[in-house]
């Protein structure tokens, strides 16, 4: 059982001007890369439950040369709503990190 | 300019503007030939309150500091500096604060150079308009705008292209204060008055839109880009840091959704074919990027004020509580929405109760996984949102009585739980909200930008909306 913190060597998450937040899988070899870019569960399904985005709102976007996945969603509320617990959203990777890839 | 190209050599020493900017590095940039300096001072990461309210997050001291350092550089060298988005949220407002800091340097340095001020803070009545002309569109995730929302703006901003500062540049401007503007407009302006390959400049503007940022030692200083026909190169300022094809591609990814297309005003930049290349030690150079040209438009930002909070603050050591906390939170949360409705009008009033369990799950505020171990203590914030600070104020004293001693069981003598403060409500303020995801269709880049010069160290009247 993988879990996204065995595969990845750096994972992190970050705004993306206030309505986009941006997670960057940098995973720690060219195997491991080909072996989940296409991950199923890697998908705007997950983003949704986790998040609460819209699937229909969750790009992703493989990044051959740097053994990279990026994957963006829409935030559910603009930045600095008045329910924000994370202004910069760079937390949020921290939920990814367990999550099981096969 | 010259219509035979030569490469345009910018240096950009730094992120932002009050950042902390180092004497030696700029010198090394100069000594290196750099033909501007440039750099922005702006950002909306964070936050809605800078431009809800139309002040800068960085001190004035730091920016004067810094300001002092660039200018004293430049005007030495002969060379112009460009500042976007002055004053973090690039208000007009903010534009004649800096204005104000670079004429109060300027006398102090015994010089008076020419200034030029670049204005694109939008009215909303002008906005109405532009809209039902159908010349507003929105950018995913919001939908379409109505004339409503763009009234409550406080502030609304036009980014800026590169236009308004080429013109500037050729009118003879040594210094540039502009609005908001795109990070990397400010820094492509140079190379694409010298003749540069627009995606060239485009692309090494994005790489060092964040100084440092782009090489392996983001803290140590910011880098020199070189741009030329073909392509352009990176060197970091400090001779100790390094520009590798890692570190300059990686700079793509962050801070934006789509690391490979680019839109900015006036074309797409697109990088799915750029190659990379270490050419020494300490120097990367770049090529294959693609401009692809497009009806001109420029982004709407715009933020306004909303309600207002009161927070209050407690930590909890009790094991039984630690041993059952989401139970606690819903209990405690029902509770004080009770105490709420029973105290105020809230058919009529608007509330919101949150609370914040930190060393359990405050920060995502998601469930925690089945089987976690309780923690040693928590930090539990509680956050009333309402209409008015006094409401807010009054809402957070009728809840602080069950907030600080509701038992997990209610048949249980009422506990005390840790509050470090007293008072112990905590007036925050108000909530800002940014409010536009949207572009504005014009006919080029000037079309919605002001420009003023000033030579004298007397601040003339603000000019701005002149």
């Amino acid at each position: 059982m993988a879990k996204v913190a065995d595969v990845c060597r750096h994972v992190r998450s970050k705004n993306a001007g206030p309505f986009w937040i941006t997670v960057d899988f940098f995973f720690k070899s060219q195997e491991l890369y080909a072996q989940y870019r296409d991950s199923a569960v890697l998908r705007p399904a997950l983003f949704e439950r986790l998040y609460g985005t819209n699937p229909q709102l969750v790009k992703r976007l493989p990044v051959d040369n740097l053994m990279t996945l990026k994957i963006s969603y829409a935030r559910p509320h603009p930045q600095g709503w008045m329910g924000e617990r994370d202004m910069h959203g760079g937390q949020q990777y921290a939920s990814l990190l367990d999550v099981e890839l096969d | 300019m010259s219509a035979v190209a030569k490469v345009a050599l910018v240096l950009v020493p730094t992120g932002m503007l009050g950042a902390g900017i180092q004497r030696a590095h700029v010198l090394r940039g100069i000594e290196l030939g750099a033909h501007a300096i440039a750099l922005d001072a702006g950002s909306t990461d964070s936050g809605p309150s800078y431009l809800a309210r139309g002040v800068s997050k960085m001190n004035r001291e730091s920016v004067k500091r810094d300001l002092e350092i660039l200018m004293s550089a430049a005007l030495t060298a002969n060379i112009p500096l460009l500042v976007g988005t002055c004053g973090t949220c690039g208000t007009d407002a903010m534009v004649n604060w800096t204005r104000d800091i670079a004429l109060e340097v300027a006398s102090d340095l015994k010089v008076t150079p020419k200034i030029a001020c670049l204005y694109s803070e939008q009215r909303a009545s002008e906005l109405v308009k532009r809209n039902r002309a159908g010349q507003v569109s929105p950018l995913p995730p919001l939908g379409a705008i109505d004339d409503a929302v763009l009234e409550s703006c406080t502030h609304i901003v036009a980014l800026m292209g590169p236009e308004p500062y080429v013109t500037a540049l050729r009118s003879g401007a040594q210094i540039i204060l502009g609005g908001r503007t795109t990070d990397t407009a400010v820094l492509a302006a140079m190379p694409l008055l010298m003749g540069a390959d627009p995606a060239a400049a485009w692309h090494a503007a994005k790489v060092a839109e964040c100084g440092g940022q782009c090489t392996v030692n983001p803290r140590q200083g910011g880098v020199l880009m070189r741009v030329d026909q073909q392509g352009f190169e990176i060197e970091p300022l400090d001779s100790d840091n390094r520009a590798t094809p890692e570190s300059v591609s990686a700079h793509m990814l962050y801070e934006s959704s789509d690391p490979q297309r680019l839109t900015e005003p006036g074309g797409v930049l697109d990088v799915s074919n750029a190659t990379y290349m270490q050419i020494n030690e300490r120097v990367t150079r770049v090529t294959g990027s693609v401009w692809e040209p497009m009806p001109y438009t420029m982004k709407l930002e715009g933020a306004r004020a909303g309600y207002f909070q009161t927070i209050m603050i407690m930590g909890i050591e009790d094991p039984e509580v630690l041993a059952n906390l989401d139970a606690f939170h819903d209990t405690l949360h029902r509770g004080l929405v009770k105490r709420i409705e029973a105290t105020f009008d809230t058919t009529a009033v608007f509330f919101d109760v949150s609370l914040r369990f930190y060393g359990w799950n405050g920060t995502s505020g998601r469930p925690v996984p089945v089987g976690t171990a309780p923690p040693r203590d928590v930090g539990v914030m509680f956050v009333v949102t309402a209409p008015t600070q006094e409401l807010a104020n009054q809402m957070a004293k009728a809840c602080n009585p069950h907030f600080f001693h509701m038992p997990l069981h209610l048949n249980k003598e009422l506990p005390s739980y840790a509050f470090p403060f007293t008072p112990a409500e905590i007036p925050r303020g108000q909530v800002y909200e940014f409010l536009l995801n949207h572009v504005v269709h014009t006919r080029d880049g000037h079309e919605l930008v002001r420009v003023d010069w000033f030579e004298t160290a007397i601040p003339p009247e603000s000019a701005s909306h002149g």
